[in-house]
């Protein structure tokens, strides 16, 4: 069946924010299918309130709305835009729901809108727990023994009669979002109450738990004529009871027989035709270990973060696919862009295996608990792809940047072994390390399988990794070409053979090369070579074949190192930065060579770059490739923390790094030599002290005055930072920062309470281009990723202005900046002073790129080849100021990690962001914080109030604001007090510690529609703050910690109206 | 550990390390795409005088048991594999691979690359082998004994020596003779469990044994070899098709039956051997994917339109994957439609197969 004739303007809705469970694999989703769609002719609308997507650029849509994934905002852009269709099954859960709900509310009818691939009967039977049930009852799939309940009571009905321990799964929520294992009744109420509050219908599904069981899942396609095929088989290396957002995983399945593959496979292809989806599907399956009994767990009735891996894993493009489908296409019309001669409609194989790795946040946030169970908590993932297990298994350890570089962990070593064992029935994070911990400890594969219930061949594989670890050892000094080459057929990486061996890196890589051992790099073709290909994706080996040849195309190569797995503080706008530069770099006539290992993302589609490296982003993994290509120069700005800090290593292979040299990124982050440079250019920063001791961070304090600014040096994203305002804060933080061993000095600076400003800009070693200058609503302190920013500024003085320009511009000079420049200020007393300057792509380039129409990284990449800013079309010094305002608003996933502390400061804690455009501040601020999800109570609504002492007089007038639209207060002593003392009428409300009904008790009632609570400082995590915010965040309660957070709420109320709001196409700026 | 060398016809030397038997091995190599189900393919008569190469790497990881057997023994003269497991973990697992191979004096070879190996085959066409342990082989006189190699008679090895009966599961509804050119077990059971009596005969069994017999109707069964060859075989299936007796053909069965009634068959440049081809049914209008392993075809242009049409298609290279004859009840498929290894897509031409016998009662 060819193409719908009837379709010609087509709706895209984008999944909205990055957020635990939602992350970039749905811009790389949305910008295949866009780019599928366009291939058709059709017209695209698209609408993400994302700005750091891909998907969101003028060249992906024709149309493009930043504008709040809500019903009202997508009616009205529907209304101005008059598509015919809607593409729903590409943007995550979120567009998935915000499509069902225009359908459901008749708008899509009233419009003419059709819903294109899956109709809307098939996805609620997808995603209703019973209607799923009874539609795999009918077709006799076994679920797991479960009921949807609508009330607590209910639930702990239905566990009496199945028994404990059960599994609590709300309906329609991202990642499982407020699931997990109930072992008792207790337990039982609490989370089936939160889940019922996170579910969209109100429903939760309590269900026999089958922990233990394997967990297997298919990615499935399937099109209008009924044909189904499976794209890829995963297997999980955590059984059943870890979420697979944070599971292991491995591709294609390892220990399963054909009779029991080919059962499962049936099972999905059967389900995916019962429920007539059009499209790509998820089908996950529990296994049980000793027989063929298997329950159908979930099916995903769309493109899913299983795809996009799936897609990485084959080389089979699921969204592009999944979009043709849904405009009419069958598989069988749909030529594989792989292999040139055969079509959508066949079955991947694969000749290698694929490992993924969750990255999980632990590191940011050391105090959340790092248990793994049914609710996901990792941000993002690494892929490998090796041709053995082990292989993959130490690929992708490198590639998860834990500074890790082996099964190892070294606190573990310090353990007892019986320690070792009990961690062992832990799910966490470190369980992969705990068990390679075991074994060289001795622990058989079986007695870790029957604590673990891993399977014995993953666990095979990771002794032999282990038994590698031991023969090298008792190389004592050189290793044979025999074990030599079996390590490296492992991956093992020549650093880490070295210290086993007690060899220099650069000694392993000499006797590596005089035995002839080099990686040879394979081909991802979806075909196990039976077809020719010509995929320009590969990945390293060491069998003899190198299929990575040279192109011949006699281009300039260039190599852009990719930002690896998404993290806090190095989210999806690197990737927008990386895709960017490698699409400037063609059109300049370059050969392009990216490497990167992150399956979520753009810039590992095959057809991006013109080649792609899925490998570890290592100085030893990238050498290797360097080695194969020689490539003219090596692109370092675009890639994040994880590609500047190869730029040195870059530097000494000999690698010429365009724009910003390595001395460059070293002086900016070298605290003395930047010291020099500003005073050389006189630009004036907060006076600052480097100390080691707590008495001397007490004497800095005193000299400097209070507050300070305590920091560890050389970190990134303000890990470890707080600020100090007394003796006692600093004796508490001192003490937390050297419970690691500081090789680095510790930083007090005097911390300036003034406005932040941050600029992005562009140097071509002569001139400076500045886009646009952004101005954060919360004045300094909170980390910039945190922050509420609006562009353009709105309290800027011209003669400022012009101070930010000459000195961003004389520090570029300074640095040598050839390319970008990101620079934070603070206006304080009337000057300008510098808080951090990075020579590299930030997270605010994609978001001022597309407000201010300034293709920044398509400048910055020409200007590192050598032109000039004057030559080209956007000028120099500070561009034009736009006509509209732009407020980024961070989001943050605080549901999914418990015992997080959500109060902002000076640590990263946000995991997206979204914009908010329109004509007047107030209105672009109401549109950020409707796409953020934080609403401003209403006149009738109620509000807690309750700061820190250093708030209190700030806070009446904001508080008074509230009061005068009618909005009831309720605060704590203290608060009330100083709100009473100012003629402001507010009910007291009782603290944590005081008698019930107290706070908690009153956030619990539902009644609350926002808090405003400034933490006092310190990181105590029993504090009363502390619960607040927490019981805030499960009971879904908004809750601000900055008072200017608050105020810009007031003004939301004061002076925008949601009825004014119009949607804005970014493609008319 | 022993060292193992693979020499090939067209001179590429792979040297890896020995696994299963270390009996010096002639054969046609060839390569399998299939991600499970070695211990399947290792048992296909299918593949008597040949030896696999598996391209996906991980081989062995759930180890064998005697359930997933497809004939009694192992017919693969030489197993190349990237790694083999050296555990099998599965429920059902009984052994390693290794010990089968050992066992069964299958030669074997791992850590070679096994990639390059496929697409020399993929790019050069199938050719022939020589596996061997020696530590010493005189590479001109191994080409030399290539050259002359050539897969024969091997029907003729694989197929029953005597008939062999399979009571029906269930009530007995029909009753079938299935000729055994080297058929799978799975064949077998897919009829067995579809209420048939199945005698399994011998190849060579007279068309007039045959349809005085008894039988409800007849399938073909897969097997190995050029299927030209088996003229004798091919003069009783004529008289089986100017019968009226149903029949069904797979694999070779397709390829012979077509041969008995004037088409012509050729050599695939390097067979279909793996788990996903797809392959559409016109008359379905449906794409399936199906389990293959044959390096010869029927020739499309070589079937008379009056005698059969063409009824399935790969939907990779066009080429014939299944023929709908012109005289009632007559069909044959290319592809494997029971599976083992590979997909259960097509199990329903069995139920096509029944309700043709159902017509002939």
């Amino acid at each position: 069946m060819p193409k719908n004739p009837n379709i010609h303007k087509v709706l895209v809705l984008g999944s909205g924010p990055i957020v635990i469970g939602q992350a970039a694999e749905f811009d790389y989703a949305g910008t295949q299918a866009c780019r599928a769609l366009k291939e058709e002719g059709l017209e695209v609308v698209l609408v993400n309130s994302n700005p750091a997507t891909i998907m969101t650029d003028k060249d992906i849509a024709d149309h493009v709305y930043i504008e709040p994934l809500n019903i009202y905002s997508v009616t009205q852009i529907i209304e101005k835009e008059r598509p015919d269709s809607i593409l729903p099954t590409l943007g995550g859960q979120t567009g998935l729901n915000l499509a069902m709900a225009l359908h459901e509310d008749g708008t899509l009818e009233k419009y003419g809108v059709k819903l294109l691939g899956t109709s809307p009967e098939s996805i609620r039977k997808a995603e209703d727990r019973q209607g799923f049930k009874d539609c795999m009852e009918s077709i006799q799939q076994p679920c797991v023994v479960s009921k949807v309940v609508e009330s607590v009571p209910d639930a702990v009905q239905f566990a009496g009669e199945i028994g404990y321990p059960v599994i609590v799964r709300p309906a329609y929520t991202l990642g499982g979002t407020g699931g997990g294992i109930a072992y008792d009744q207790r337990s039982l109420e609490e989370i089936a109450d939160r889940g019922m509050n996170l579910s969209r219908v109100g429903q939760v599904l309590i269900e026999r738990c089958i922990a233990g069981w394997k967990e297997i899942e298919f990615e499935v396609m399937r099109d209008s004529a009924g044909n189904v095929i499976t794209v890829c088989s995963m297997e999980n290396i955590d059984p059943v009871g870890v979420h697979t957002g944070d599971s292991i995983v491995v591709a294609p399945t390892q220990t399963l027989a054909n009779k029991e593959f080919q059962m499962l496979r049936s099972a999905a292809l059967d389900i995916i035709s019962a429920l007539e989806i059009e499209g790509g599907c998820n089908c996950q399956f529990a296994l049980d270990p000793n027989s063929f009994e298997y329950a159908v767990i979930e099916v995903n009735p769309r493109v899913s973060r299983s795809s996009a891996l799936a897609s990485k894993a084959t080389g089979y493009p699921i969204a592009k696919v999944a979009a043709k489908v849904a405009l009419g296409y069958t598989l069988d019309e749909i030529p594989n862009a792989v292999t040139g001669k055969t079509t959508a409609c066949f079955e991947p194989t694969i000749d290698y295996c694929v490992l993924k790795i969750p990255r999980l946040p632990f590191d940011k946030f050391t105090t959340a608990s790092r248990t793994l169970g049914t609710q996901m908590k990792a941000t993002g993932e690494v892929m490998a792809i090796a041709n053995s297990f082990e292989g993959a298994v130490m690929k992708a350890i490198r590639s998860l940047e834990l500074n890790v570089r082996a099964l190892k962990l070294d606190k573990l070593e310090e353990l007892y072994t019986d320690e070792i064992e009990e961690l062992l029935v832990q799910v966490t994070d470190e369980r992969l390390f705990v068990v390679a911990e075991a074994l060289r400890r001795g622990f058989s594969p079986q007695k870790i399988y029957s604590i673990t219930k891993m399977d014995i061949w993953f666990l095979d594989g990771f002794k032999r990794i282990i038994d590698m670890e031991e023969e090298l050892k008792s190389c004592r000094g050189v290793p044979d070409a025999d074990t030599l080459k079996r390590a490296k057929e492992m991956c093992f990486a020549d650093s880490y053979i070295g210290a086993l061996c007690h060899m220099q890196q650069s000694e392993v890589k000499s006797l590596r090369e005089k035995y002839g051992l080099y990686p040879a790099y394979k081909m991802v073709d979806t075909c196990a070579a039976e077809f020719d290909a010509e995929t320009p994706y590969y990945y390293s080996s060491y069998d003899g074949e190198n299929e990575a040849v040279d192109t011949g195309s006699g281009k300039k190569k260039v190599l852009v190192l990719g930002s690896g797995p998404i993290r806090i503080g190095q989210g999806i706008e690197f990737d927008y930065c990386s895709v960017h530069s490698v699409w400037a770099l063609k059109k300049l006539g370059c050969e392009t060579i990216i490497v990167n290992n992150n399956p979520e993302t753009v810039s590992t589609d095959f057809d991006v770059a013109d080649k792609l490296y899925f490998e570890p982003l290592t100085a030893e993994d990238v050498q290797s490739i360097v080695e194969l290509e020689k490539p003219w120069g090596a692109v370092v700005q675009f890639g994040g923390q994880t590609a500047i800090k190869l730029a040195k290593a870059l530097t000494d292979m000999g690698v010429r790094i365009l724009g910003t040299s390595s001395d460059g990124v070293d002086a900016a982050e070298d605290r003395e030599r930047f010291d020099e440079i500003l005073q050389q250019c006189g630009i004036p920063r907060a006076k600052g002290r480097t100390i080691f001791t707590t008495e001397e961070a007490l004497a800095a304090a005193h000299e400097l005055g209070y507050p300070v600014l305590v920091r560890p040096s050389y970190v990134l994203g303000g890990q470890g930072m707080e600020i100090a305002y007394t003796d006692r804060n600093i004796e508490e933080f001192m003490k937390i920062i050297n419970m690691t061993v500081q090789e680095h000095p510790i930083l007090v600076d005097k911390y300036l309470m003034g406005r932040e400003l941050e600029v992005d800009g562009v140097f071509d070693g002569e001139d400076i281009l500045i886009p646009g200058i952004m101005e954060h609503v919360e004045r300094a302190g909170v980390h910039s990723g945190d922050s509420v920013a609006v562009y353009p500024p709105l309290h800027l003085e011209d003669k400022h202005r012009e101070l930010i320009l000459k000195h961003t511009r004389n520090m570029a000079q300074s640095l040598g900046v050839i390319g970008l420049i990101n620079a934070q200020y603070i206006l304080y007393n009337d000057d300008i002073y510098v808080i951090e300057v990075n020579p590299r792509s930030s997270r605010t380039i994609p978001y001022i790129s597309k407000v201010t129409g300034v293709p920044i990284i398509d400048l910055a990449t020409r200007v590192m080849l050598g032109e000039k800013l004057k030559d080209m079309e956007y000028g120099t010094g500070i561009y034009q100021e736009a006509d509209y305002f732009a407020v980024k608003a961070p989001v943050f996933s605080f549901e999914k990690l418990t015992d997080v502390d959500i109060g902002l400061g000076p640590e990263m804690k946000s995991t997206g962001e979204v914009l908010g455009l329109a004509e007047t501040f107030p209105q672009a601020l109401l549109k950020a914080f409707k796409g953020s999800g934080l609403r401003a109570p209403k006149r009738g609504g109620r509000i807690i109030v309750t700061v820190k002492d250093e708030d209190k007089r700030e806070i009446i007038s904001i508080a008074r604001g509230f009061e005068e639209l009618g909005i009831e207060l309720y605060a704590t002593a203290g608060t009330r007090d100083a709100l009473k003392e100012a003629g402001i009428s507010c009910q007291l409300v009782n603290r944590v510690s005081q008698a019930h009904p107290n706070i908690l008790d009153l956030i619990a009632s539902g009644t609350i529609d926002l808090i405003i609570n400034t933490p006092t400082k310190g990181r105590k995590q029993d504090s009363d703050g502390f619960r607040i915010r927490r019981s805030a965040v499960e009971h879904g309660v908004g809750c601000v910690t900055a008072i200017d957070t608050a105020r810009a709420l007031l003004t939301i109320r004061q002076q925008s109206r949601s009825e004014d709001l119009t949607p804005i196409d970014i493609t008319t700026i | 550990m022993m060292k193992a060398t693979l020499i090939l016809a067209n001179g590429s030397v792979f040297s890896g390390t020995s696994i299963g038997g270390t009996s010096e091995r002639i054969c046609e190599m060839v390569f399998n795409t299939s991600m499970t189900g070695y211990q399947e393919i290792l048992t296909d008569p299918s593949y008597a005088g040949q030896g696999v190469v598996m391209s996906y790497p991980l081989i062995g990881n759930y180890g064998v048991n005697h359930e997933d057997n497809e004939s009694s023994r192992p017919w693969v003269e030489a197993f190349v594999v990237r790694h083999l497991s050296p555990r099998g973990s599965n429920f059902r697992c009984e052994g390693t691979l290794n010990d089968y191979l050992k066992e069964h004096d299958i030669t074997g070879i791992q850590d070679v690359d096994t990639r390059a190996l496929t697409k020399i085959l993929r790019s050069q066409g199938s050719m022939n082998g020589l596996l061997t342990c020696a530590e010493h082989f005189n590479v001109a006189e191994v080409l030399d004994r290539l050259q002359k190699y050539q897969v024969t008679g091997t029907v003729e090895r694989v197929t029953r020596k005597e008939p062999e009966v399979f009571p029906a599961q269930g009530e007995e509804r029909f009753h079938v003779a299935m000729l055994d050119y080297g058929v799978k077990q799975n064949m077998i059971n897919c009829l067995v469990r579809r209420g048939c009596k199945v005698t399994a005969l011998p190849a060579s069994t007279p068309a007039e044994q045959i349809l005085s017999g008894g039988y409800d109707g007849v399938m073909l069964s897969n097997g190995p070899g050029d299927p030209a060859e088996n003229t004798q075989i091919i003069a009783e299936l004529k008289k089986l098709y100017d019968s009226t007796i149903p029949l069904f053909g797979v694999c070779l069965g397709h390829q012979l039956l077509a041969l008995a009634t004037g088409a012509r068959t050729g050599r695939l440049d390097y067979g279909h051997r793996g788990g996903n081809h797809p392959v559409r049914d016109i008359e379905k209008n449906k794409v399936f994917i199906t389990s293959q392993n044959h390096g010869y075809m029927v020739l499309a242009d070589s079937v008379d339109p009056d005698v059969a049409e063409i009824s399935h298609y790969n939907v990779n290279d066009k080429t014939v994957e299944g023929l709908r004859y012109k005289r009632p009840n007559c069909f044959t498929t290319q592809f494997h439609p029971e599976a083992n290894a590979g997909p259960k897509d097509t199990e329903y031409l069995f139920n096509r197969f029944i309700d043709s016998m159902g017509g002939a009662r």
